[in-house]
């Protein structure tokens, strides 16, 4: 299953605190996240997962209270440096949130819209190729081709989940970090999306946060285990699953947390 | 027991819906009473009864200016031939008051826009005055005392007469639509009004809709929040409350005192009616914004939108439906206001139809209230009439509101 264990890390992050208000959420954490890999976040609910996903494109910026100490590097570049423009960060990462949120457009403007956010493509008809591959590379174009005018916010929910990896991708993001996508669909449309993410990672680094330990078991390559806002334990999925080294770890994954 | 409870729930709910019904239907025949009056009211307001003369232009000679013809003295007189019993002097004055005092320049208005008139005999309808209007449309009791009534026995004589040989026509009041205000009620109209209205909601939508919006934007998305920031929300606030003549009573100590802006013109009511919308415009604006789905605002943010394209891309079309119509709820409000206006000079007595922010000029609110105020009975009907078309403009403006709302509407 890994023969790719020795990729490159990609994704630094050394001694990350972070805040909210008084309120510490995150407790020093240092992780290498890999490239071309999967890595997923486990952890009880309210550990912190989301938090640090969101510190990974700076999203918790957006949040007034929330203060981020630590450094996190992508691509050897500090990206809490104050030289960094946020925009162009994120223009390289793309998110998928837990509930799907097209925007209130059609299918194909929400997926050209990162594209012509960024200016980076200029002609209709590679605007139009761009729209297809992503669609296609996210496995919704056979079901969107017809209703690419459709609102976006028309698609069941598992299609609007792949619509928005679909907008994620477009934008030919190096990063992608997917926050539970699949908790708010049925088993098809998960089974579609993990298949995804298993294609997109040969061209992708990912970041998945679940709460089913079968899908990080499925679809990570590695897997970190978060605990009231400390980093727990990470390495390959197998051996965390297996024979993990902590025990809270251990009592996590096989059920018995609680 | 359980199912007595279920009973007891069902009834509080019958009981809840059969309130709302007979509240609903209080409010439907008030509306309906108040309108019907008001429709019932205006009725005369609508026609004007004219006298059908014939006009002896012959004898005028070619080479006098068309402007300065007699015309008075030509209605006049084709009005006497009509009653040659008439010789005494006083008696004679009594008789002209029965046509309108308008009917000269009626003439006039009408030689000079067809000169070929200018020499021929010819039959011209000219108004009558409210009083002997009021007369043909029933509205005078003959059989009360003489001095009771504002026509005496021989007016009424001389009116029955006219009728009688057929010479008396009621025709839809042209004036009334057309016309700005006037001493003689035959003759005034709500054009004037409107206009002045019309051109000072412009002014208030140009300048309120744009500054409220963007302070809202301002505020929700861009500003920090400190000290200041909650200081001038609590004020905005308060704002919103401030009795509208207050409003008045800064535009006349700021705009008009202070900078020297003319009294009475569209331009200062405008801007004293945008000082009122403002708080409106502005409180609505950040209620729509904060009630788009905050994940819109994540997603766009995480495809490396700027705050400012969040704000231009995603919130403002999804928050428009509600921005317009918080708009036009303070935009109506202003068109139905007259307090402030009163202040400022919008009162004035005005004939002219105003043409420009600068030209004096009243509102319709306001015109309701002169006419209201005013002794001659004719009035009255104006005073309906009138309202009645503030009301349907204001309709008007709603269904704007209702079209765009739908039109902007955005589906989740
Ligand atoms: N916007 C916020 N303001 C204040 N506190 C927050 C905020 N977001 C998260 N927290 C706090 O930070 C801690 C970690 O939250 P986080 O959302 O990262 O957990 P999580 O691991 O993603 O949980 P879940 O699995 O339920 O999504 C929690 O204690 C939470 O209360
Ligand atoms: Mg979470």
């Amino acid at each position: 299953m890994n023969d790719q264990l020795n990729n490159k890390s990609l994704i630094q992050c050394s001694n990350v605190n972070v805040f909210y208000a008084d309120q510490q959420a995150l407790f020093d954490i240092n992780l290498d996240i890999r490239e071309n890999e999967v890595t997923s976040l486990i952890g009880p609910s309210g550990c912190g997962k989301s938090t640090f996903l969101r510190c990974i494109n700076r999203m918790n910026d957006v949040i007034d209270i929330c203060k981020v100490e630590g450094s996190i590097s992508i691509d050897n570049q500090n990206i809490y440096d104050p030289e960094v423009d946020v925009v162009e960060l994120r223009s390289r990462i793309g998110m998928v949130f837990q509930k799907p949120n097209p925007f209130p457009k059609s299918v194909y403007d929400n997926v050209a819209y990162g594209p012509k956010l960024h200016g980076r493509i200029l002609h209709q008809e590679d605007l139009d190729r761009k729209v297809q591959e992503s669609l296609e590379r996210a496995g919704l174009w056979s079901e969107v081709k017809d209703r690419l005018h459709e609102p976006g916010t028309s698609l069941s929910g598992g299609q609007q989940q792949r619509l928005c990896i679909a907008r994620a991708i477009a934008i030919d993001p190096s990063v992608i970090l997917m926050d539970e996508p699949c908790s708010a669909l049925d088993p098809i449309a998960t089974a579609k999306i993990e298949e995804l993410i298993d294609e997109l990672k040969s061209k992708y680094t990912i970041t998945i946060v679940t709460h089913s330990m079968q899908q990080a078991a499925r679809v990570s390559q590695r897997t970190a285990f978060f605990h009231l806002g400390k980093l727990i334990e990470v390495g390959d999925t197998e051996k965390i699953f297996r024979s993990p080294e902590h025990e809270q770890t251990e009592a996590y994954v096989t059920g018995r947390y609680g | 027991m359980s199912s007595n409870n279920f009973k007891k729930r069902h009834r509080a709910e019958k009981r809840f819906k059969a309130y709302g019904l007979i509240s609903l239907v209080t409010a439907a025949i008030m509306l309906i009473v108040i309108i019907g009056s008001m429709i019932y009211k205006s009725i005369p307001a609508f026609t004007n009864y004219t006298l059908d003369l014939e006009v002896n232009m012959v004898s005028q000679s070619l080479d006098t200016d068309i402007e300065e013809i007699n015309y008075r003295g030509i209605v006049r007189d084709s009005f006497f031939s009509l009653f040659p019993e008439v010789q005494d002097r006083s008696e004679k004055r009594k008789l002209s008051k029965l046509i309108s005092s308008s009917a000269g320049y009626s003439l006039r208005d009408f030689i000079i826009e067809n000169p070929t008139y200018g020499n021929k005999k010819f039959y011209f309808s000219v108004l009558f005055t409210d009083d002997s209007d009021l007369f043909y449309k029933g509205y005078v009791d003959v059989y009360l005392p003489e001095d009771e009534r504002r026509l005496d026995n021989q007016e009424i004589f001389w009116l029955t007469k006219l009728q009688s040989r057929g010479r008396v026509e009621s025709k839809i009041s042209r004036n009334l639509f057309l016309n700005g205000d006037s001493r003689e009620p035959e003759v005034a109209g709500f054009y004037g009004a409107t206009i002045g209205s019309l051109i000072t909601i412009f002014v208030t939508l140009v300048l309120s809709f744009p500054i409220g919006v963007i302070t809202a934007i301002y505020l929700e998305n861009f500003a920090i929040k400190n000290r200041i920031t909650d200081f001038i929300e609590v004020n905005i606030n308060n704002l919103a409350a401030v009795p509208s003549i207050i409003f008045g009573l800064l535009g006349l100590a700021v705009f008009i005192n202070f900078f020297g802006m003319p009294r009475s013109v569209p331009l200062v009511g405008g801007l004293v009616l945008s000082l009122m919308t403002l708080p409106t415009i502005i409180i609505t604006t950040r209620s729509s914004l904060q009630s788009v789905p905050p994940s819109i605002r994540e997603a766009a943010l995480a495809m490396g939108a700027s705050e400012m394209q969040v704000v231009f891309q995603h919130l403002l079309p999804a928050a428009l439906p509600g921005i317009f119509t918080g708009a036009i709820i303070g935009l109506a409000r202003a068109f139905g206001e007259s307090a402030p206006l009163l202040l400022i000079g919008m009162v004035a007595f005005i004939v002219d139809i105003p043409a420009s922010i600068n030209d004096p000029a009243t509102a319709l609110p306001v015109q309701i209230y002169l006419w209201a105020d005013s002794p001659e009975r004719a009035f009255v009907a104006k005073t309906s009439a009138a309202t009645l078309i503030l009301i349907g403009l204001l309709i008007v403006i709603n269904l704007v509101a209702v079209i765009l709302r739908k039109r902007y509407e955005v589906k989740w």
